[in-house]
Parts: structure tokens; C-alpha cells; sequence
């Protein structure tokens, strides 16, 4: 045996994580733009839609603000979402993944390192949308602790969406068309949703998307969280199918991705 | 096997219907250098990252210090150090960071990280700008901090693809003498080149490789001897006289000469040394060609190669 080698430490699988988390943040830390494009949108989206649609979208009690910042914040998750494909891809093109695959780190690192990394900045965000919005009118309705387990879940569904791409991410291996094909799945999956207006004032066809649709869910479950506006029992639902979401996509996308990111030559 | 640093046995390698790799075999002994020569698409490339553990062949195996690079990809990777040909550094970190980053990959502790950056950044010239983002560095720049961090693990077999392209002569003439130096503290060196000189001037054995098949194999000195005997080379006056010359050159011989009628260059593959060149002379000053310039010398391996594999090298 050549005394250069080391066994395998399994607290390397952490330390190794920590290395990547670092590296990634140092991206958002070098490349303030990245941060600030993916505040500025939400934060955009929340002014227009509050002092722009605000008077003309009817929701059932409380004002607007009220009713669209939690959808804001599942919004801008799913959005800050694209940055980690986007990033994936273009460690793949620029081959600095050439690099991590010829060392002996954690082979798991440099996905989670990316995907954590991703959900550490959307702390930054949601805390800073948060701020925004109280900015402008909106009240807490439940308890702080509920805020909480609302914002865990909202980091949760941002985790579990950089998974979804992160895939594409590797499947397209090129910057701009991560960057376009991430607007492509996430515009739906957030117009069609509880984000912005009832999903009872849509057509038929498209409240049975938007019903099940995952950003409904997950918004349903944060305000029942921030407002108090659901029963108990509602509320508990909400929470449960959201949570049943978030583990459906990391059940399907979490391997999809390591499988895409080993094969990747 | 374990005399054996590298060892390729029959790997063979297809990206999708284009095969890149059709059986090759080789073996590099410790402490020596292989140069690996071959024009674009010769599957230089694919070998480099099958044998880093970056990619898997289809079939054949391969071992790096006696670990087969599949089943023991792990151990492998501790043992190797590898300078892709595409820098392979992150952009937005400085060079500093990049060092330490892949030392804190390779498991040391944050101070010998830190202090094996220094040393490697004073030893590649980067310490002026180690504290700068990679996004400032010139091309040269980046290569090299790129071959600093194939370093950062002292690794006992090292793989350079391309190491020298896009470094000013300065830079090469450095890089060529810490791998000369490596090698003599026993690091054993696989490098890929386009440059016949490269090849000439470090590697201990040349494999020459073609459109994924090894072509010929043996020292730079064997690989010029396939080539045949020496070669006259004769620079004209007048460039213009360039085939009259060549006709009565090729009336002393049987070869034919290879000629350059812009550059009033003739070449001359010759069998008995010195005895063609008081011929050659006095035929040309019979009919009043003016030689600028005459040298009877050994092939370059730049010759060899277009011998054996029929074509040129592209020369970067
Ligand atoms: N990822 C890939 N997908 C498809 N084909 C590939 C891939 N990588 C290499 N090839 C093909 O395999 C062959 C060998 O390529 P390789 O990169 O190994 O050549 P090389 O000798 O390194 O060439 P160069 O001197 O241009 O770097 C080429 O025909 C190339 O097109
Ligand atoms: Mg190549």
C-alpha cells in the first residue's frame, strides 16, 4: 500500500460539503448581480401586483398584500431555483467539474454543495422580501412560530426545486439554455397557481392544474402559516400536501440529477 | 505490475458510433516521462480522462500504480494529479482560493493548505496576483494555475494534456524544467503534445497515436531512425530555380526530394551520409545555382510523425 494513501473519513462527506457550500456562496459573494436580479424580480413583482392589479383582485378577506406575499415568497423560491442549473451548467462548460471529479472529495459534494448553497441565499431572500412586504402593508396573522415552520417549508420547496434544476442543468450543459428552459418550466407551474389571485376564479380546465399544482399547495400552506386564515384541520392539510410534494420531487429528482451528473462526460 | 506507473491494456472507447479509442495498450515505467504525440481527434484526450477516472472505457482496463482505475477509482484519485486541457479552475474564486479549495478537497488541514498555495503560486509565478479573481488573468495565467493545482497533492503520477499551449516561450522554457525537475525527485509524467519539440526535448519514450490506434512507440531517436537515413537540406539563392535544382539533386539519388519552391527549399532523404554532399555541390555549381545555405542532419520527429501517421501535425 502506498503510504500516500488515506482511508476514507466519512466526516470528509461534511467537510467536503462545507468546501463546495463556500465556494458557491463566494459566486453570489464576487457576482452581487446574481443576488440582486433574484431580489429585484420579486421584489418588482411585488409592488407592481400590489399597487398595480391590488384594487382589482378580489381575495377573500384582508387586503392584497396580505394575500400575495406568501405567494411572492413560494414564487421567488422556485425562481432563485434556476439559478442552480444555471450555475451546474456552467461549472460543466467552463470543466471546473473535470477538476472535482479527479479528486478524492465526496462525490456528493459538489451537487449539495450547489443545491445548499442555493437554498443559504434563498434565507437572504426570503428574510429581504419579508422586510419589503412589511414595508407595505403586510401584518402577520399567526404566530412567529408559524412563521417559521412557514419559511422552513418555503426553504424545503426551494431545495427540492433546485434538484428539479439542477437535472436540467446537466441535460441542456449550456448556460443561456439553462437559464431559458428554467423560465419555460417554472412561468407555468407559477401563473397557474395560488401565487397571484384565487385559483377559483380560473377556467375549469386550468383550476384542475393549478389545484394540484405544487406552487398552490405550497403557497396554500405558507399563508395558512402567516395569516391564521384556515382552520386547523385545513391548515394541517395544506402542510402535509405540501410536504408530500417537496418529497416527491426530492424522490425523483435527487437521483435523476446524481444519475445525469455521473454520467456526465 | 506495480514496476509499472501506468499500465493500458486493450481499452477501447466509442462516443456514441464515433470510436475515439480502438484497443490501445502501454505502459510507462516510475520516474519516467511518456510523451503521447498525435494530431486532433487522435483520442490523446479520451486516454488522459479514462485513465483520471473522468471517464470509463468500453472495454479494456487500466491501472494507475498498480489501482484499477474503475474498482479503485478512489485510491487513484489520491495518487494522481491532472492538468486537463481546458484550465479547470473556478472563475470567480482568486488563485489563492482555487489552491486552497482543491487542498481542502484533498483532505489537508487549512494551514498546510494554505501554505502549499504559497509555495506552488511563488513557484509558478502567479503571487503577484494571487489575491485576484481569476476573471483578470490572461489565458497563460489561468494554464498555469491550472497545473499548480495538479501539484497541490505532490501526486506521484502526473497527467498534463497539452500543458504548454497558449504559455509565452518564457513560461514553457519554466514549465518544461519543473517537470524535468518533478521527474527527477521520481514523479512519473504521462503528457500530451502537438509540438515535436516538446516531445523531443522531455519524454524518455514517445507513443505516437492516430485515430485512436498507437502507431509507433519507441525513444525519440528510434522513432527518427523509422524514418530512414539522414536528410540534406539545401537553401537556394535564387528561389526561383527550385525544380531545376531539385531534377539534377534527384539524378544523385533514387529518393525524391521534397521541395518548397516559395522558400527555395529542397529536402533530400539521403542513405549514405556524407558522401551525397561534395556531389551535390558541384552539380548545382555546374549549372550555376547558388546555395545560400546546406545542412545534412537527422530527421525531426516532426518528419517521423507525418511519416507514420501519413499526415502533418497541426501545429498550434
Ligand atoms: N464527449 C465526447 N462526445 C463525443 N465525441 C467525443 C467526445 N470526446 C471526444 N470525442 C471524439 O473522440 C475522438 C478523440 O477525441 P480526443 O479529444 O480524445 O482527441 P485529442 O487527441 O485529444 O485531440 P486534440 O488534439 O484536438 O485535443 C474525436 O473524434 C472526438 O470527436
Ligand atoms: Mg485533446
Amino acid at each position: 500500500m502506498n503510504e500516500q494513501l488515506k482511508r476514507w473519513n466519512p466526516w470528509w462527506t461534511l467537510t467536503d460539503l462545507l468546501t463546495m457550500v463556500e465556494r458557491n456562496l463566494t459566486r453570489y459573494r464576487r457576482v452581487p448581480q446574481l443576488l440582486i436580479f433574484s431580489t429585484i424580480q420579486p421584489v418588482m413583482f411585488l409592488l407592481l401586483f400590489t399597487y398595480v392589479f391590488g384594487g382589482a383582485i378580489r381575495t377573500a378577506g384582508g387586503s392584497y398584500i396580505n394575500y400575495l406575499l406568501p405567494g411572492i415568497l413560494a414564487q421567488s423560491a422556485v425562481f432563485g431555483a434556476i439559478q442552480t442549473g444555471v450555475g451546474l451548467s456552467e461549472d460543466l462548460t467552463k470543466g471546473i467539474i473535470d477538476r472535482f471529479k479527479s479528486l478524492p472529495m465526496a462525490r456528493s459534494a459538489v451537487l449539495l454543495g450547489r443545491t445548499v448553497a442555493d437554498m443559504m441565499r434563498n434565507i437572504f431572500v426570503i428574510i429581504l422580501m419579508f422586510a419589503v412586504g412589511y414595508g407595505i402593508g403586510f401584518r402577520l396573522g399567526g404566530t412567529w412560530s408559524d412563521a417559521l415552520a412557514a419559511f422552513a417549508i418555503l426553504l424545503l420547496f426551494g431545495f427540492a426545486f433546485s434538484w428539479v434544476s439542477a437535472s436540467i442543468g446537466m441535460l441542456v450543459k449550456n448556460t443561456e439554455t439553462a437559464q431559458v428552459a428554467g423560465f419555460i418550466w417554472v412561468f407555468p407551474l407559477v401563473f397557474a397557481s395560488a401565487v397571484f389571485v384565487p385559483v377559483e376564479s380560473m377556467p375549469d380546465w386550468l383550476q384542475a392544474f393549478a389545484k394540484v399544482n405544487p406552487v398552490t399547495v405550497t403557497v396554500n400552506a405558507v399563508r395558512a402559516l402567516l395569516l391564521d386564515n384556515a382552520t386547523d384541520i385545513d391548515r394541517a392539510r395544506y402542510c402535509a400536501e405540501a410536504i408530500g410534494w417537496i418529497v416527491v420531487i426530492l424522490i425523483v429528482f435527487m437521483p435523476l440529477a446524481i444519475w445525469l451528473y455521473r454520467k456526465s462526460e | 505490475m506495480a514496476e509499472f506507473a501506468i499500465l493500458v491494456q486493450n481499452i477501447q472507447k466509442s462516443f456514441g458510433s464515433v470510436p475515439a479509442l480502438r484497443g490501445v495498450d502501454l505502459s510507462v515505467e516510475k520516474g519516467t516521462i511518456l510523451g503521447l504525440l498525435g494530431p486532433n481527434g487522435a483520442g490523446k484526450t479520451t486516454l488522459v480522462r479514462i485513465l483520471t477516472t473522468l471517464l470509463q472505457s468500453n472495454s479494456g482496463r487500466a491501472f494507475v500504480e498498480g489501482y484499477d482505475v474503475v474498482r479503485d477509482a478512489g485510491l487513484v484519485r489520491q495518487l494522481i494529479g491532472l492538468a486537463g486541457q481546458y484550465a479547470a479552475v473556478d472563475e470567480n474564486l482568486t488563485g489563492r482560493e482555487n489552491l486552497i479549495m482543491v487542498g481542502k478537497l484533498y483532505h489537508h488541514s487549512m494551514r498546510e493548505a494554505a501554505a502549499r498555495a504559497a509555495e506552488l503560486l511563488e513557484q509558478f509565478g502567479l503571487t503577484d496576483a494571487a489575491d485576484r479573481t481569476l476573471k483578470t488573468y490572461s489565458g497563460g495565467m489561468r494554464r498555469r494555475l491550472d497545473l499548480a493545482a495538479s501539484l497541490v497533492n505532490k501526486p506521484p503520477v502526473l497527467f498534463l494534456d497539452e500543458p504548454t499551449t497558449g504559455l509565452d516561450p518564457g513560461s514553457r522554457l519554466a514549465l518544461w524544467k519543473i517537470i524535468r525537475d518533478l521527474v527527477s525527485d521520481g514523479t512519473t509524467v504521462l503528457l500530451t503534445t502537438q509540438y515535436m519539440e516538446e516531445a523531443d526535448h522531455l519524454a524518455g519514450t514517445i507513443v505516437v497515436i492516430d485515430k485512436g490506434r498507437i502507431v509507433a512507440q519507441g525513444t525519440p531517436a528510434e522513432l527518427k531512425s523509422k524514418v530512414g537515413g539522414d536528410v540534406l537540406e539545401i537553401h537556394l539563392a535564387d528561389v526561383l530555380r527550385t525544380n531545376e535544382a531539385a531534377k539534377i539533386l534527384r539524378s544523385l539519388t533514387d529518393a525524391t526530394p521534397e521541395t518548397d519552391t516559395e522558400l527555395g527549399l529542397i529536402r533530400l532523404p539521403v542513405s549514405d551520409g556524407t558522401g551525397i554532399l561534395p556531389k551535390a555541390i558541384r552539380a548545382l555549381d555546374i549549372s550555376h545555382i547558388d546555395v545560400g545555405d546546406l545542412v545534412l542532419r537527422r530527421p525531426t520527429l516532426d518528419e517521423a510523425f507525418l511519416k507514420l501517421t501519413g499526415h502533418r501535425a497541426e501545429m498550434m
